[in-house]
């Protein structure tokens, strides 16, 4: 069974069609990167994805449960509240800009879901905080709050939150594009140290060399369509002209 | 008369001011929070409402509304005004006025957080309820706190607007004084109680400002 299905999937703004006709799917494990100029519609397919954004109409499935579909006449219906609830527990999301709690400290961004939502015993949940901050590098930072912290350091916050909650896929929206350089490797390091856990991942970026490495497929979108997808090599090797105009930007850097 | 008996008149007087002060904030804060929902809501008819209440609360004077409230009733409905009314008739007035104030600042408060905060919540699996209360609402509190307290030390000086429908607070006090006594030391006595009054205000509220600067 997949873990993630999106069926033909469209959304506009405004009459401004973003998204058209993608589909796309997910196996438990895999790591997916998503490439393309801006404004191709990358990050509204993944909020989409999260249901942070209504479909027009298209499949949206996670582990064969349907989360969201067309009826036939062309609306689109969303499965009950207490079924998108459980569906929500799959994935996790981690933003460009972190979004973390600024009143919460550290250890409390990490921990409050877990507890208040999940209902886990406080213990756990700190044990597993500090466990997901060492393996963020981050030991020393539990007590500090996020405006005390690097941009760095605060994604990789956000990524021990989104962790903290068990997902069975994490997506990522650029979540090194508010970084420079230097920060931008670090948070990277961090993302690639999560392959171990067998997390599915889907990641829009525009970090080539990162996707290149990490992905088991990459998704080149442009223009809110899929143009091609397939395995790193054969995706940066591509005959494709959009592909290849895309990707030729990078090679000269 | 001496200084001391006047004092301790004014005191007196304070004492009711301090009444109108805190009945005002304890039910105006919770109230104007409705207010302010109202006033978001996505609903036309009721959005239109509120929003023609905030209108004519902050578009009329204070002093007018008192009067409506006291003698509205009799006016409208020949209901017999009686004097223990008076002080009621105030604390309604207040209360309502100050909760149109306050909905306009909570809303501005919370129309200022940005998305991202409440999608961050969604995503983690926080209800709405959750989010408000333990995200939302704590924030909000830090943003609108400089607004909220000059709108309290405005309540603190509008306190003295209830002499207008003749509740003996400070004010009307101090000017019964300044009459029989043919002086205006009762006024100046006044003034320095306001004074005092808000700067024990300006002080607390620093305080609680303090107390939430430990995150931006």
């Amino acid at each position: 069974m997949k873990l993630l299905e999106m069926n033909h999937v469209k959304k506009s703004f405004d009459g401004l069609e973003v998204i058209k006709d993608i589909s796309l799917s997910v196996d438990e494990g895999e790591i997916v990167s998503v490439i393309g100029p801006s404004g191709s519609g990358k990050s509204t397919l993944l909020r989409c994805a999260t249901m942070l954004e209504t479909m027009d109409s298209g499949e949206l499935i996670y582990l064969g449960k349907k989360a969201a579909w067309s009826d036939g006449t062309g609306k689109m219906m969303y499965a009950p509240k207490n079924e998108l609830k459980k569906i929500r527990e799959n994935y996790g999301l981690v933003f460009q800009n972190f979004n973390l709690f600024p009143h919460f400290s550290v250890m409390k961004n990490i921990t409050d879901a877990p507890i208040s939502v999940q209902k886990r015993s406080r213990e756990e949940a700190y044990r597993l905080g500090r466990e997901l901050l060492k393996k963020m590098g981050l030991e020393d930072k539990a007590d500090a709050y996020p405006c005390q912290l690097s941009g760095g350091q605060c994604q990789r916050v956000a990524i021990a939150r989104a962790l903290a909650l068990n997902p069975k896929i994490l997506f990522f929206d650029e979540p090194t594009s508010a970084l420079d350089p230097e920060l931008t490797g670090e948070v990277l390091k961090v993302i690639k140290s999560l392959a171990d856990l067998h997390i599915a991942m889907v990641i829009v970026t525009h970090e080539m060399a990162f996707a290149r490495e990490i992905s088991d497929r990459v998704i080149f979108m442009a223009n809110g369509v899929i143009i091609e997808e397939g395995t790193p090599e054969n995706v940066f090797a591509s005959d494709n002209e959009r592909t290849k105009s895309f990707l030729g930007r990078y090679k000269n850097l | 008369m001496s200084l001391g008996l006047m004092v301790s008149q004014l005191a007196g007087g304070m004492f009711v001011s301090i009444q109108i002060f805190l009945v005002t904030l304890i039910f105006s804060l919770p109230l104007g929070m409705i207010v302010a929902f109202g006033r978001m809501s996505k609903k036309p008819l009721l959005q239109g409402l509120v929003k023609a209440y905030i209108s004519i609360m902050r578009g009329t004077p204070l002093m007018l509304q008192l009067m409506v409230v006291y003698f509205g009733p009799y006016y409208l409905f020949k209901i017999k005004i009686t004097n223990s009314y008076r002080l009621w008739a105030a604390l309604i007035g207040f209360v309502i006025n100050y909760a149109a104030y306050f909905a306009e600042i909570y809303r501005g408060g919370i129309q200022s957080m940005p998305v991202g905060q409440y999608e961050a919540a969604k995503m983690l699996g926080y209800g709405k309820a959750r989010t408000f209360f333990k995200i939302i609402l704590p924030q909000v509190i830090k943003r609108i706190l400089p607004s909220v307290t000059n709108e309290v030390i405005t309540l603190v000086k509008d306190t003295s607007l209830a002499f207008t429908i003749s509740v003996l607070e400070m004010f009307a006090i101090a000017k019964a004084l300044a009459s029989s006594q043919t002086s205006l030391l009762p006024f100046a006595a006044a003034g320095i109680f306001y004074y005092l009054f808000n700067l024990i205000v300006a002080v607390g509220m620093d305080h609680v400002e303090k107390s939430l600067s430990y995150y931006q």
